[in-house]
C-alpha cells in the first residue's frame, strides 16, 4: 500500500493528475464562496443577460436583470461574468464553479454504486458457480449487448430529465464490468488453500466472501473504480450536450458545451468570435477527466504484476 | 472448431431474446397512453376518450406483462416498429434510408483507427520509455480524455468555422440535388461515395469525401487512442518472449524481429479489442452525427431523444444492440480462427 502511494507521488504524469484532483476538490468545496448563488437552488445558473447571444469576458450584468434581483431581495456581490455568458446569458463562470460539484456528484455516486452492485453479483456469481454463474453471466450478457452511450440515452428519455435520471440510467448499465472482473478473480481465489479452510471450519459463506475473498480481489476494481469516474462523466456530459440530460440553466459541464453548439462557427466574418462559450467549459471537462484517468493508468502500471518493476 | 461456433450460435437467440425483454422492460416504464403516442400517426385520433381506449385495446397496451410482451414481440418480428414523430414516417423505413449513410461513415472510421492506433501502439512499444514512448503515451491518455463532442466542436471550429475547408451534412446543396432528385445519377449501394464511383461522377465523389473527413476525424480519434493502448502493452509483452531473444540472439536484424515476429503475435489480442472497438463506434456515432448534422441514424435518434420520440428511441436501443450482438459473434469467432488456444477454453 505504501509503495503504491510513494510511486503514484514520484510519477510525474500522476503527480500532475493528483495536483489537478487537489484544485477541483478545493473548487467544489469553497463553491459558495468563490461563486456566491443568487438563487435557492445554488445549482441554477444565474443569467446575465435576457440576451440569446452569448456576451464576452468581462460582461456587466444588464440592469433589467440587476433589478429583478433588488426586487427579490438579492445582494448581487459578483456583476461581472468573467468568463463571459453562453446562450441566454448563462454566466460561464458561475457554471464552471458549480459545474465541478455536479462533476463530483456523478463521477463519485454512480461509479461507487455500480461498482457495489458489480462486486455483489459478480462474487456471488462466482463463489456458488454452477447454474446460478451461468445464469447471472448471461444477463450480464444481455446489459452488454448495448452501447453504453445509446442505452443510457434511451433509458434517460424513457424516465425523463434530470440528474438523478441520468445517474441511475449510468448506475443500471454501468455495473457489468467490476461483475465480470471480481468474478474473474475470485474464481481464481477461491481455490486457494485459505478458502478451503475457512471452509472446512465451517464459516459461513456470506463470512468467507466477505472477510477472505473481497480483501484479497477487489484491488483490480478500485483501479477500475478511478478510470471509470472519467468516463461516467464524460457519458453524463455528452448526454447533456445531446439534450437528454440535466435541464436547462443547470451547473453542467455538458450542458453548457450543449449552448456553444450553434455559436461554435462564429458569425460571417468573425470565426470563433464567441470562443469562450466552448472553450471554458471544455477545459474543466478535459482536466476533470484528465486529472482521474492519469492516476488511473499509473495505478495500473503499478499493481499489473506484467509491468511490476517496469516503471 | 465446429462445435465452438455452434455453442455461440446456439447462445444468440438467448442473447437476442433477452434484449428484446430488456428494451420491453424499460418500454414498460411508460404509461399505455405514451406507448400508445409510438403507434400513432395522427394525432386527430387520439381526440376522444374512446378511441383512445379502443386504440390501447387494439395494441395490447394495457394486458398484463407477459402477454404485452408476447404482441410486442410479434410485431418486432413483423419489423412493425411504430410510427416516428421525428421522422414523420414508419421507424423502419425510417431506419433503412438512414443507416447506409452511417454505414459509410463507420466504414471509412475503420481505416485510420487500425491503421494509426497499431502503427503508433508498435513504435510507443519499440521504443519503451524513450522521450517517443512517453509523448504517444501522454497523447493518448489526452484522447481517452477527450469528450467526442468537445472534439468534435474543435474539429468544426478549425476545418469549417475558420479553413471553410470541411463542411457539414453530408452532401453540399448542388450534389444534393443531382443525388436525390435527378434522374441522372443511380444509387446501386446508397454509400454515396462509391455510388458516385460507380456512376462515374467525380465532383460528386470528391464532394461526398469532403463532408466526411471531419466526422470520420471525429470518430476515429478517441479509437486510435483506445487501440494504441493495448497494442503497446500486447507488444511490450512479446518483446520480451524468449523465442524474440532467441532472434534477436541468432542476429536475425531489428526489423525482422518486430515486423515479423513480435508484431504477428503480439497483434492477436489487439484484433478481439480493435472488433470491440469497432463495436464501441456505434455509440460515437450519435455524438459525431448531431455535431455535423450528418443525416445517419445517430442525428435521428439525437432528435428523437429530445423530442420524446420514444417509439425511435427504443427501436435504436434494439438496433444497437442487435448490431452489436452481431458484432461480438463475428469477432469471438474470427478470434477463435485466428488463435487456436480460445477454442480450448
Amino acid at each position: 500500500m505504501n509503495r503504491t502511494i510513494r510511486k503514484l507521488f514520484s510519477n510525474a504524469s500522476s503527480l500532475v493528475g493528483i495536483v489537478l484532483l487537489i484544485i477541483f476538490i478545493i473548487i467544489a468545496v469553497f463553491a459558495p464562496i468563490i461563486a456566491p448563488p443568487l438563487s435557492d437552488d445554488p445549482y441554477q445558473v444565474p443569467r446575465m443577460s435576457w440576451n440569446v447571444n452569448p456576451q464576452a469576458p468581462g460582461f456587466i450584468m444588464s440592469d433589467n436583470i440587476r433589478e429583478v434581483y433588488d426586487y427579490m431581495g438579492k445582494n448581487v456581490k459578483q456583476d461581472r461574468a468573467i468568463c463571459g455568458t453562453t446562450e441566454g446569458g448563462y454566466d460561464i463562470f458561475y457554471g464552471l464553479i458549480w459545474g465541478t460539484r455536479t462533476a463530483f456528484k456523478i463521477g463519485l455516486i454512480t461509479v461507487i454504486i455500480s461498482a457495489f452492485i458489480g462486486v455483489f453479483i459478480g462474487s456471488i456469481s462466482a463463489y456458488f458457480g454452477g447454474w446460478i454463474d451461468e445464469i447471472i453471466m448471461r444477463i450480464t450478457d444481455i446489459f452488454l449487448s448495448f452501447p453504453f452511450l445509446v442505452a443510457a440515452m434511451v433509458l434517460t428519455t424513457i424516465l425523463g430529465r434530470g440528474l438523478d435520471k441520468v445517474m441511475i440510467s449510468l448506475i443500471t448499465f454501468g455495473w457489468m464490468g467490476y461483475a465480470r472482473l471480481i468474478r474473474g478473480s475470485i474464481l481464481a481465489a477461491k481455490e486457494e488453500t485459505y478458502v478451503m479452510a475457512a471452509k472446512a471450519l465451517g464459516v459461513k459463506d456470506i463470512k468467507i466472501i466477505g472477510k477472505h475473498l473481497l480483501p484479497n480481489t477487489i484491488f483490480p476494481v478500485m483501479v477500475q473504480v478511478t478510470m471509470n469516474i472519467g468516463s461516467m462523466v464524460i457519458t453524463a456530459a455528452t448526454l447533456s450536450f445531446l439534450g437528454v440530460g440535466a435541464p436547462v440553466g443547470y451547473a453542467d459541464w455538458g450542458q453548457m458545451v450543449s449552448f456553444a453548439r450553434n455559436w461554435i462557427i462564429g458569425s460571417p466574418g468573425h470565426a470563433g468570435q464567441y470562443w469562450y462559450v466552448v472553450f471554458y467549459p471544455g477545459i474543466f471537462i478535459v482536466l476533470f477527466v484528465l486529472s482521474w484517468n492519469l492516476i488511473g493508468d499509473t495505478l495500473r502500471d503499478i499493481l499489473d504484476p506484467r509491468l511490476r518493476g517496469e516503471l | 472448431m465446429l462445435s465452438y461456433i455452434i455453442r455461440r450460435l446456439l447462445l444468440l437467440p438467448i442473447i437476442l431474446l433477452g434484449v428484446t425483454f430488456l428494451i420491453f422492460c424499460v418500454f414498460s416504464l411508460l404509461s399505455p397512453m405514451q406507448r400508445l403516442a409510438t403507434y400513432v400517426h395522427d394525432p386527430g385520433s387520439l381526440k376522444s376518450a374512446q378511441s383512445i381506449e379502443r386504440l390501447i385495446d387494439k395494441y395490447h397496451l394495457d394486458d398484463p406483462f407477459p402477454f404485452g410482451y408476447i404482441n410486442w414481440f410479434k410485431r418486432i418480428l413483423h419489423f412493425d416498429l411504430g410510427w416516428s414523430q421525428a421522422a414523420n414516417q414508419p421507424v423502419w423505413e425510417a431506419i433503412c434510408q438512414r443507416f447506409p449513410a452511417t454505414l459509410e461513415l463507420v466504414l471509412y472510421s475503420i481505416i485510420p483507427v487500425v491503421l494509426v492506433g497499431i502503427w503508433l501502439g508498435v513504435i510507443s512499444a519499440v521504443h519503451h520509455n524513450d522521450m517517443l514512448d512517453q509523448t504517444i503515451r501522454v497523447a493518448a491518455v489526452i484522447g481517452w480524455s477527450l469528450p467526442t463532442f468537445i472534439f468534435g466542436l474543435f474539429v468544426l471550429f478549425i476545418f469549417y468555422g475558420i479553413l471553410g475547408w470541411l463542411p457539414p451534412c453530408r452532401l453540399s446543396p448542388w450534389a444534393q440535388d443531382l443525388v436525390y432528385t435527378s434522374n441522372n445519377f443511380r444509387s446501386y449501394t446508397h454509400l454515396v461515395t462509391i455510388d458516385a464511383l460507380l456512376n462515374g461522377n467525380i465532383p460528386i465523389f470528391w464532394d461526398a469525401l469532403r463532408h466526411l473527413i471531419a466526422p470520420i476525424i471525429t470518430l476515429s480519434y478517441v479509437e486510435w487512442a483506445g487501440l494504441l493502448r493495448i497494442t503497446r502493452s500486447s507488444m511490450l509483452e512479446t518483446l520480451r518472449k524468449d523465442y524474440v531473444r532467441t532472434a534477436r540472439a541468432k542476429g536475425v536484424d531489428e526489423h525482422t524481429v518486430i515486423h515479423l515476429h513480435a508484431e504477428r503475435n503480439a497483434l492477436i489480442p489487439v484484433i478481439t479489442i480493435a472488433g470491440m472497438l469497432i463495436i464501441w463506434m456505434l455509440g460515437g456515432v450519435v455524438i459525431t452525427e448531431t455535431i455535423f448534422t450528418y443525416p445517419g441514424v445517430g442525428f435521428w435518434m439525437a432528435s428523437a431523444a429530445q423530442q420524446l420520440d420514444y417509439g425511435s428511441v427504443i427501436s435504436f436501443a434494439l438496433l444497437f444492440a442487435t448490431l452489436m450482438v452481431m458484432g461480438n459473434l463475428v469477432v469471438d469467432v474470427s478470434y477463435a480462427l485466428i488463435d487456436p488456444r480460445v477454442r480450448l477454453e
